[in-house]
């Protein structure tokens, strides 16, 4: 997993002396940064983004640094093969939702204390599943049809959405959080 | 010949018009006067529009401060002789800024034209910000940091759309017969540049419509959140602006060209949509967000 401490982007790769992500041409400088670190992933590799020592974020830096990764990583499919966020606050979660919900986007941001919370534009359906996964682990379909009194075949599309959303991960035969170790 | 453009003494952004409607009769050559001798209160927006009045002049016009010593003073602590002194002739001496630690001005005149300039509005202000919103307004956390955001992204579009630089200024009132003695927080970003019409004019995302003036390209870009610029996240700004306002019982108004639009909470009871002003060049913007009420 690689770690990207977003505040030393700011400051050291993309040399601009801030706290804070404010202004759309500070957001594009980062993100450009960001996107030449994540390059060099593999393929199945998670990659953190940590905002910890990021102040505050406005609409046009969240749309530059969260949005604008998110739309690229589902374009092109490319690498790495998730994205995780740490150090989120309501500093930034405003912002961030705002643009999220703009775009049809969602990201899992993850929380010091190992709680983990799905951000942005998802379903009813895909919000249930998600949350019984992360909290079990992993699991199987029919497991999780059973669990979320729903059937199997309603489970899948709905499981391969968060794929396709790089929202869960697939380990072996049983779906998975991003983020975690199995 | 030279005209005098007499300041109301009471100048904020509705009766700013009423220095407007007198500039309308004179081209940008003429040479006037704005006699500000008798204004005995100004607001932010009143302060930061008299000086984008001055931008709008090919002919600098001559300018003629507060009689009165402590309006002259509270002028001076908010900034505005540092840059009158650029953009107008002033008449006679002004007394030189004082701090303004201890005063209600959050945030003094401060001139935005490039991006690093709304960094260092966005630095200046953030922390007496959040102690005022907090303590005075009795805002929770989330609040303050949604009125740094607004405060933001309304600086970003004079950088990235006024095509000329603005200014900025950010007070705390207490708003004795709207708000029944509740204080508010009012952020006033003014420019002399392009305007919403113009703007959106220079790009094929404009509305195709009979109807096309200052007023509809101001609903264009406000309300429904366009750009002139193609990329999809365009146009979040505003709109951030306008939900962060809505949700904290806020009032929002934007002036550009001859229109002006407002949202308007029920405290208020300003129209939503002027239009036929006398003209105006670039956009004047004013954010007002009450102290939460107790009831």
């Amino acid at each position: 997993m690689r770690h990207i401490d977003v505040g030393s982007v700011l400051r050291h790769s993309a040399n601009l002396p801030y706290a804070d992500l404010v202004t759309r041409s500070t957001g594009a400088a980062v993100r450009r940064c960001i996107e030449a670190e994540l390059s060099s992933l593999a393929h199945d590799d998670v990659a953190t983004l940590d905002f910890t020592h990021i102040g505050m974020m406005d609409y046009s830096c969240a749309d530059e640094v969260v949005a604008k990764l998110l739309l690229d990583l589902a374009r092109r499919g490319g690498r790495p093969s998730s994205l995780v966020f740490h150090g989120i606050t309501d500093a930034h979660l405003e912002a961030i939702e705002d643009v999220l919900l703009h775009h049809g986007l969602a990201l899992v941001v993850h929380f010091a204390d190992g709680a983990a919370r799905l951000v942005g534009a998802v379903s009813e359906d895909e919000r249930v599943l998600w949350q019984l996964v992360h909290a079990r682990g992993t699991y199987i379909v029919d497991d999780l049809a059973r669990d979320s009194a729903r059937n199997s075949a309603d489970v899948l599309p709905v499981l391969e959405a968060l794929l396709d959303r790089r929202l869960l991960r697939r380990d072996g035969f049983t779906f998975a959080p991003i983020g975690v170790a199995s | 010949m030279t005209a005098v453009i007499t300041v109301p003494s009471s100048l904020d952004d509705l009766s700013f018009e009423l220095v407007l409607d007198q500039l309308a009769a004179h081209p940008a050559d003429a040479k006037v006067i704005v006699d500000a001798r008798h204004c005995t209160f100004a607001s932010p927006y009143g302060l930061t529009a008299l000086l984008t009045l001055a931008q709008t002049r090919s002919e600098r016009p001559a300018f003629l401060p507060p009689d009165d010593a402590d309006k002259l003073t509270y002028w001076a602590r908010a900034g505005f002789f540092r840059y009158a002194e650029e953009v107008y002739d002033v008449q006679g001496s002004v007394p030189r800024p004082r701090s303004t630690s201890e005063s209600d001005v959050l945030l003094e005149i401060t001139p935005v034209v490039k991006s690093d300039d709304v960094h260092t509005v966005v630095e200046r202000i953030k922390d007496k910000a959040t102690q005022i919103l907090t303590n005075r307004l009795h805002l929770i956390s989330r609040a303050t940091m949604g009125f740094t955001m607004a405060l933001s992204e309304a600086c970003q579009n004079i950088v990235e759309h006024a095509g000329r630089g603005g200014w900025v200024m950010v007070q705390v009132y207490q708003y004795r017969k709207r708000l029944g003695g509740r204080h508010a927080v009012v952020i006033a970003v003014c420019d002399a540049g392009l305007g919403f019409r113009r703007s959106l004019e220079s790009s094929p995302r404009r509305p195709l419509t009979d109807r096309w003036d200052d007023g509809f390209a101001l609903e264009t870009a406000v309300v429904n959140g366009v750009s002139r610029y193609g990329d999809p996240g365009r146009g979040q700004g505003l709109k951030g602006i306008r939900g962060y306002v809505h949700r904290w019982d806020g009032k929002l108004s934007v002036r550009s060209g001859t229109a002006r639009i407002a949202l308007v909470p029920p405290w208020d009871d300003d129209v939503p949509r002027r239009d036929n002003l006398a003209p105006f060049a670039g956009a004047q913007l004013q954010i007002t967000i009450p102290e939460k009420s107790a009831a």
